[in-house]
C-alpha cells in the first residue's frame, strides 16, 4: 500500500504546509505500514524535488516538470494526479487555495468523496475535521477505496525535512496539460514580514483601525516582533488591507505562539481562524466584545492611544 | 448567455450553533435557516450579468428538503427567474451533489454556473470543483471578479498569496469569494412576483443519481473550549506578561 503527497512549492521551495500535510500521511502510514511517495508538479523545480526527496519519510519523488506549471492550474494538476494515482490508497495535499482548487477535482475523477481540512488522524480511514466555523469537530470515515484528504497545517507539526534519500523519477505530463484555462496574471502581495501561516507571532487589525494607513501602527510593531500582519474580513472589505490578509473561516487559518487582535470584535467566523493560537491578546475599547471570552490578555483601550504605548514598550 | 446558479439552505451565519448532547449532530431544531452567505453572492452577480446583458435567463438549483423551497423563492425574488428543487431529506455530500447538478445541466445546457465557494455548515469547499471535473469544464474558484468577452470569461481569484487572474472558455464553473460584490436586498413587490414564478420539483431517483454518503460520520465533539484570561490594565502591565509570565515576546 503507497501513500501519494502531493507538494506545494514556488518551484524553489517546499512548502512548510507540505511537511505539515506529510506528517499527517506519515500517521496513516505507520497505521498501514505503507511507503510514502511524493510528487512535484511544477518548472524547473528540481531544488524542490530534492528537498522531497531528503524527507526522513518519502520513499520515490515523482517529478513532473512543465512550462505550463510554472503557474499551473487545477485542471491540469489535477489530471496529472489522476493519470498517476493507480495503486495509492491515499491522497493528500495541503488545504491552501491550491489545494482546495484541484484536490476536489481529483476526487469527482476517481469517484471519490474527499475531506477536507483533517485535523487528526485517528486511523486510515478516520479523521476529524472542524465543521461550522470550527463550532463542532466531526469525526469522520471514509467508506471509499482511496481517501482524498486535504490537511490542515495547523493540526499537525512538521514531518521531518532531512535524513532521506528518495529515488526521484521523471513523469511525462504533456497530455495532461488543459487548453481550456489558462494562466493569465497574478498579483501578489509582497511583505518583508513573515508568511501569515508560518508566523510565531502575528498582530491583526479589524474595522475598528480606521483605514489602510492606520495599519502603518500595526506594521511597526510587527517589524519590532518579527510578526506578520492579518486582518478581519471588515478591515479586508473595507480595502484597508489586500484579501490574503484576512483570518478566519473563510481566509486563512493560523495558530501561532502569539496572536494579537487589535479593534476585532471577535466574530465567530474570525475566530474559527485563529483560536488555537496559543496565546491571544486581544485590544478592544469595547469591554463586552467577544474576544475577550477567547483572550489570555485583554486590554480594554483605544487602539489610537494603546498601540503607540506598545511601540515604545517594545 | 444561460446561468446556472445553486443555492444552499443552512444554518444562518449568526447562530452560534450546539452540538447535541448525544453527539449526533448539530441542534438544528428551532434554529434559523437561511441561503449560504456566498450563494448569495453567487446569485447577486448572476442577477448583474443579466442587467449587463450579458445573461439572458437565471436558474436556481437547491438540493435538500422541502424547506429549500423558500431559499428558492428567496433567489427568484432578488431576480432569478426559474427554480428547481432536487428535494430530499437525505444528507447530500459534495460528490452527489455535484452529479445532482450534473444531471440537470444535462438538461438546461447554461453556459455558466456559479456556486458558492463554501458552505458554512459543512464547510467543504467541494461542490464547484467537482462539479466542473464530472462536466469536463474548467473553473474559476474563489472569484473576486468575473469579466465575459469574446466568448472567455476571465476570474480574478483570491489565492494565499494575493490575487491571480485566469481565463476560461465557456461553459464553465465559478465559485464565489466575498469580495465579488454585495448582495441586494429582495423588495416587498418582487417578494410578491417571486411566488408567480416556475419552481420545479424532482427527486434523486428522477436524476438517476445514487446520493448514498461516502464519508460516514462517527461522531460530532464540541471543540475544546477556551478560557477567557484576565484583563490587563494597562499596556506596561500587558508587556509585562508576555515577557514574564507568558514569555512570548
Ligand atoms: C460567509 C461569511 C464568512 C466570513 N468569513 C470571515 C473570515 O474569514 N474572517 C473574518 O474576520 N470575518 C469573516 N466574516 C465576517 C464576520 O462575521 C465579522 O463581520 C467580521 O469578522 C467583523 O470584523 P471586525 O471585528 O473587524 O469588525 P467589527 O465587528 O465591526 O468590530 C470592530 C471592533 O473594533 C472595536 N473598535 C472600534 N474602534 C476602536 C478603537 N478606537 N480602539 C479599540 N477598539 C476599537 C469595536 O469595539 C469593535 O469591537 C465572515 C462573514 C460571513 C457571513
Ligand atoms: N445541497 C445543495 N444545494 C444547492 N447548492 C449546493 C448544495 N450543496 C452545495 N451547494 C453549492 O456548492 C457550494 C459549495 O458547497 P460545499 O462544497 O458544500 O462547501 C455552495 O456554496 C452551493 O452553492
Amino acid at each position: 500500500m503507497t501513500i501519494l503527497v502531493i507538494a506545494e512549492h514556488n518551484n524553489q521551495d517546499l512548502s512548510v504546509a507540505t511537511l505539515a500535510t506529510l506528517a499527517a500521511a506519515e500517521k496513516v502510514a505507520s497505521d498501514l505500514s505503507s511507503e510514502i511517495h511524493m510528487i512535484v508538479m511544477g518548472h524547473e523545480s528540481n531544488s524542490v524535488c530534492e528537498q522531497a526527496a531528503a524527507c526522513a519519510s518519502v520513499k520515490k519523488v515523482l517529478s513532473a516538470q512543465d512550462a505550463a506549471l510554472e503557474n499551473p492550474t487545477a485542471e491540469s494538476l489535477a489530471a496529472i494526479v489522476v493519470a498517476n494515482a493507480d495503486g495509492y490508497t491515499h491522497i493528500f495535499a495541503s488545504a491552501t487555495t491550491s489545494g482546495k482548487n484541484f484536490l476536489p477535482r481529483v476526487g469527482a475523477k476517481l469517484d471519490v468523496q474527499p475531506i477536507s481540512e483533517i485535523v487528526s488522524v485517528e486511523s486510515a480511514d478516520t479523521f476529524t475535521r472542524p465543521i461550522y466555523a470550527g463550532n463542532a469537530i466531526a469525526t469522520v470515515q471514509s467508506t471509499d477505496s482511496v481517501k482524498v484528504i486535504t490537511v490542515r497545517a495547523t493540526g499537525f507539526d512538521a514531518a521531518e525535512a532531512t535524513g532521506g534519500s528518495a529515488s526521484i523519477e521523471d513523469i511525462n505530463v504533456v497530455s495532461q496539460i488543459s487548453n481550456n484555462s489558462t494562466f493569465v496574471s497574478q498579483e501578489l502581495t509582497v511583505s518583508e514580514r513573515p508568511e501569515l501561516t508560518a508566523a510565531k507571532i502575528i498582530i491583526s487589525g479589524g474595522r475598528g483601525m480606521q483605514s489602510g494607513e492606520n495599519f502603518h501602527l500595526l506594521e511597526v510593531i510587527a517589524d519590532k516582533l518579527g510578526a506578520a500582519v492579518g486582518a478581519s474580513r471588515a478591515a479586508v472589505d473595507a480595502g484597508f488591507v489586500p484579501n490574503d490578509y484576512q483570518v478566519g473561516q473563510t481566509g486563512k487559518i493560523v495558530a501561532p505562539d502569539l496572536y494579537i487582535a487589535v479593534g476585532i470584535s471577535g466574530a465567530i467566523q474570525h475566530l474559527a481562524g485563529m483560536k488555537d493560537s496559543k496565546v491571544i491578546v486581544a485590544i478592544n475599547k469595547d469591554e463586552d466584545a467577544p474576544i475577550f471570552q477567547v483572550a489570555d490578555y485583554g486590554l480594554v483601550a483605544d487602539l489610537f492611544k494603546a498601540l503607540p504605548e506598545l511601540n515604545d514598550a517594545l | 448567455m444561460k446561468l446556472l446558479v445553486t443555492v444552499k439552505r443552512v444554518v444562518d451565519y449568526n447562530v452560534k450553533v450546539r452540538v447535541k448532547d448525544d453527539h449526533s449532530g448539530i441542534e438544528t431544531a428551532n434554529v434559523k435557516m437561511s441561503m449560504n452567505p456566498f450563494c448569495e453572492i453567487a446569485v447577486e452577480e448572476a442577477i448583474r450579468l443579466k442587467e449587463k446583458g450579458v445573461a439572458s435567463e437565471i436558474v436556481v438549483v437547491s438540493i435538500g428538503p422541502k424547506q429549500c423551497q423558500e431559499t428558492l423563492r428567496t433567489a427568484l425574488a432578488l431576480g432569478a427567474d426559474r427554480a428547481i428543487l432536487v428535494n430530499t431529506d437525505e444528507e447530500v455530500q459534495p460528490l452527489a451533489v455535484a452529479k445532482l447538478l450534473q444531471a440537470v445541466i444535462a438538461k438546461e445546457s447554461p453556459e455558466m454556473v456559479i456556486m458558492g465557494k463554501q458552505s458554512i455548515d459543512g464547510d467543504n469547499n467541494q461542490s464547484g470543483q467537482m462539479l466542473a471535473a464530472l462536466l469536463d469544464w474548467p473553473q474559476g474558484t474563489f472569484a473576486s471578479e468575473i469579466n465575459v468577452a469574446d466568448g472567455k470569461l476571465a476570474v480574478t481569484r483570491e489565492v494565499d498569496g494575493g490575487l491571480e487572474t485566469i481565463s476560461l472558455t465557456l461553459p464553465a464553473v465559478v465559485t464565489t469569494d466575498l469580495r465579488l460584490n454585495e448582495p441586494r436586498f429582495a423588495s416587498l413587490p418582487n417578494i410578491m412576483k417571486a411566488k408567480r414564478k416556475t419552481l420545479d420539483e424532482m427527486i434523486p431517483a428522477d436524476l438517476g443519481v445514487d446520493i448514498t454518503a461516502r464519508v460516514k460520520t462517527l461522531k460530532v465533539t464540541p471543540p475544546a473550549a477556551r478560557e477567557a484570561g484576565v484583563i490587563v490594565e494597562s499596556v506596561e502591565e500587558l508587556v509585562e506578561k508576555l515577557r514574564n509570565e507568558a514569555k512570548v515576546i
